[in-house]
């Protein structure tokens, strides 16, 4: 890119920011969150693992800023160490479907025939199911284990990045340039990921971060219905789940503040969504 | 007639063409459920110290010996009549099973699909109406935190004030009391049957131990439901008729109501199929939240002690649902745009 189209992109995005100030609050929410993950395990106060029962549910104090638990782990220190857990999940979730469904796609927009309606058939059988439900069936048939929640995770989102990157590719199949990469002897395939892959991946990052907040609901609530994360690891879904018995005698504490990181986290990403989506597609601007 | 004719005539094709993506679905299910973990012939014999011969019997009555693609022949021939399997969990064939569970389950969907849909729209007409007004900004920042908030969390938060801090709520788990007498069934309904065998203080009880729930699993979806709404009456209010109905001198209501939101409410047909996806997956968070005995933790229940067929079933019921859902989907929206029938 040039000097003058990099500092135009540079104007873009801070004249986005300025007018729209909610996009540069996510972005720095996101990049907290971010940070939290990668050191917060390293300076939590108390261990999130070790009970303490002659202090167990205790609401929130100075001591424990969110209150402690039914074994007496301090709940705050819990919720900064799930962090890195819940954003792993959701991103290398998001990653697999992303890499997975840009290629596939890609290539079946570019391709068409019969690998085109073969895979399409199969995107049509995974949406015809209600895509919780199905990410529930996945992690009981593959195993109860985390990683199975990350593959299922994976899979019920990989339909939107297929769909998205087929009909990115299949407008600009016949485009010029394409045609001119073809005339200089390119093959199919060098085609697809060297120049119509690059092309749409822009496109494409917008879902990611809309995406993210999904799939963090989504993971938080396959733990909640106890698959994938076991106790005592911490990890906001199961938080919740764990705390559920004690909100009818009145210990908001165990859910609101589980509750709430899951709220904070999801809401930045689709914040940052909303914004990149302004920044990077002048035409989609709302 | 010739709407109804082409209505039936759309219908039909959706429906055939809906076929091979159901098939799929009984396939994927099977194949799911068949890598199920651990061994459940294992798992339902009489305990640890069962024989082997006692395992390989179960396993035989289980049909689990045969070859997969006999196995697959065999389900595929049982679904086709209606039979799912046993619940080793019941002991009661899983239909049954099913039966008597979905209409709890159709109680609260519905309940909540009819809250989100009578609080959704008219937010998003309010919305669209005064543009950047403080209600328009109430109903953009209501949209963003309800999308963020997991069902679960906001079922339990509900809890906590309305049944621990208010005390207005009853007990938060199932559908009626324990000692409550229960009217004949005739809809499976609590509250149509209630009031059908003339039951009022009964009625009004089950009306009370719905209300969490549903408001809970209408809260997540109001969101993108006010959103689109929103969305599409701007654009319609936006428009030349629009202008021409105010210019000759309608009344605003009619404008309103009659010309702008009729045209908006195609998007928001659209949307509501989606949203019903979710609304089968949020069930099971509510169902779980809730100890409603639904068809979603009548699965859930299976799943942890690993009886497939149940859990096969679920998905299965799930899937269709869903089809029948679209399918129905597109059905409204050939009836509000004549277009769509056309073409």
């Amino acid at each position: 890119m040039t000097h003058l189209g990099a500092s135009s992109t540079l104007r873009h995005t801070v004249w986005v920011l300025r007018g729209n100030p909610v996009t540069a609050i996510a972005a720095a929410g996101t990049l907290a969150l971010a940070l939290v993950a990668i050191v917060g395990p390293a300076l939590v106060a108390y261990d999130p693992v070790a009970s303490d029962v002659p202090l167990a549910l205790q609401p929130p104090s100075a001591a424990h800023w969110a209150g402690t638990d039914q074994l007496g782990r301090d709940v705050f220190s819990r919720l900064v160490v799930a962090a890195r857990l819940d954003l792993a999940i959701a991103v290398t979730a998001v990653g697999i479907s992303f890499a997975l469904g840009a290629v596939i796609g890609s290539l079946c927009g570019y391709a068409g025939g019969r690998l085109d309606r073969v895979v399409g058939r199969f995107v049509d059988v995974l949406m015809a199911f209600p895509l919780f439900v199905l990410a529930m069936a996945m992690v009981a048939a593959l195993g109860n284990r985390v990683e199975n929640i990350v593959v299922a995770t994976a899979i019920i989102n990989l339909p939107f990045y297929i769909r998205f990157a087929r009909a990115e590719v299949n407008v600009r199949r016949n485009l010029g340039w394409v045609e001119s990469a073809r005339a200089c002897g390119d093959s199919h395939v060098s085609v697809v990921l060297r120049f119509l892959l690059p092309n749409v991946l822009p496109a494409m990052a917008v879902q990611i971060s809309l995406n993210l907040g999904w799939a963090i609901l989504n993971a938080a609530g396959l733990s909640f219905i106890g698959l994938g994360v076991k106790p005592p690891t911490p990890e906001w879904g199961i938080m919740v789940a764990e705390g559920a018995r004690f909100i009818s005698t009145g210990r908001w504490w165990l859910v609101a503040f589980p509750g709430l990181a899951l709220m904070l986290a999801v809401l930045c990403f689709n914040l940052l969504g909303d914004g990149l989506r302004d920044i990077l597609d002048p035409r989609m601007r709302t | 007639m010739g709407t109804i004719g082409a209505t039936l005539i759309r219908a039909t094709r959706r429906f055939v063409s809906s076929l091979p993506a159901l098939f799929g679905v009984l396939v994927f299910t099977f194949l799911l459920m068949r890598v199920l973990p651990g061994d459940p012939a294992v798992f339902f014999a009489s305990g640890p110290n069962a024989g082997k011969e006692e395992i390989e019997v179960i396993r035989k009555q289980l049909g689990l010996d045969k070859p997969m693609p006999e196995q697959l022949a065999i389900y595929l021939y049982d679904v086709g009549r209606g039979n799912l399997g046993r619940s080793m969990m019941t002991g009661q064939s899983v239909e049954k099973d099913l039966r008597e569970r979905l209409p709890a389950s159709f109680e609260l969907t519905l309940t909540a699909l009819l809250i989100a849909l009578t609080s959704a729209v008219p937010l998003g007409v309010l919305a669209a109406l005064r543009p950047g007004s403080l209600i328009d900004h109430g109903v953009r920042l209501f949209c963003s935190l309800g999308v963020c908030v997991p069902t679960f969390v906001s079922g339990l938060l509900l809890i906590y004030v309305f049944y621990y801090l208010l005390g207005v709520a009853p007990d938060p788990t199932g559908r009626v009391d324990v000692f409550a007498t229960l009217p004949p069934s005739r809809t499976g309904f609590l509250v149509i049957d209630f009031l059908l065998a003339g039951d009022l203080d009964g009625w009004w009880a089950a009306i009370r131990q719905l209300m969490l729930p549903a408001f809970t699993m209408a809260l997540f979806v109001i969101a993108p439901l006010a959103r689109i709404t929103r969305a599409s009456m701007l654009v319609s209010l936006g428009s030349d008729f629009v202008r021409t109905a105010r210019s000759v001198g309608l009344s605003r209501w009619r404008i309103v109501v009659t010309y702008a939101l009729r045209n908006a409410i195609l998007p928001v047909i659209t949307i509501a199929g989606i949203v019903f996806s979710t609304m089968l997956g949020a069930n099971v968070l509510v169902e779980k939240v809730f100890s409603w005995p639904g068809v979603a933790s009548y699965a859930l229940d299976a799943l942890l002690v690993s009886d497939y067929a149940p859990v096969q079933g679920f998905v299965l019921l799930m899937a269709t649902i869903f089809v029948i859902v679209n399918l129905l989907v597109d059905l409204v929206y050939g009836i509000a745009d004549p277009r769509a029938t056309v073409a």
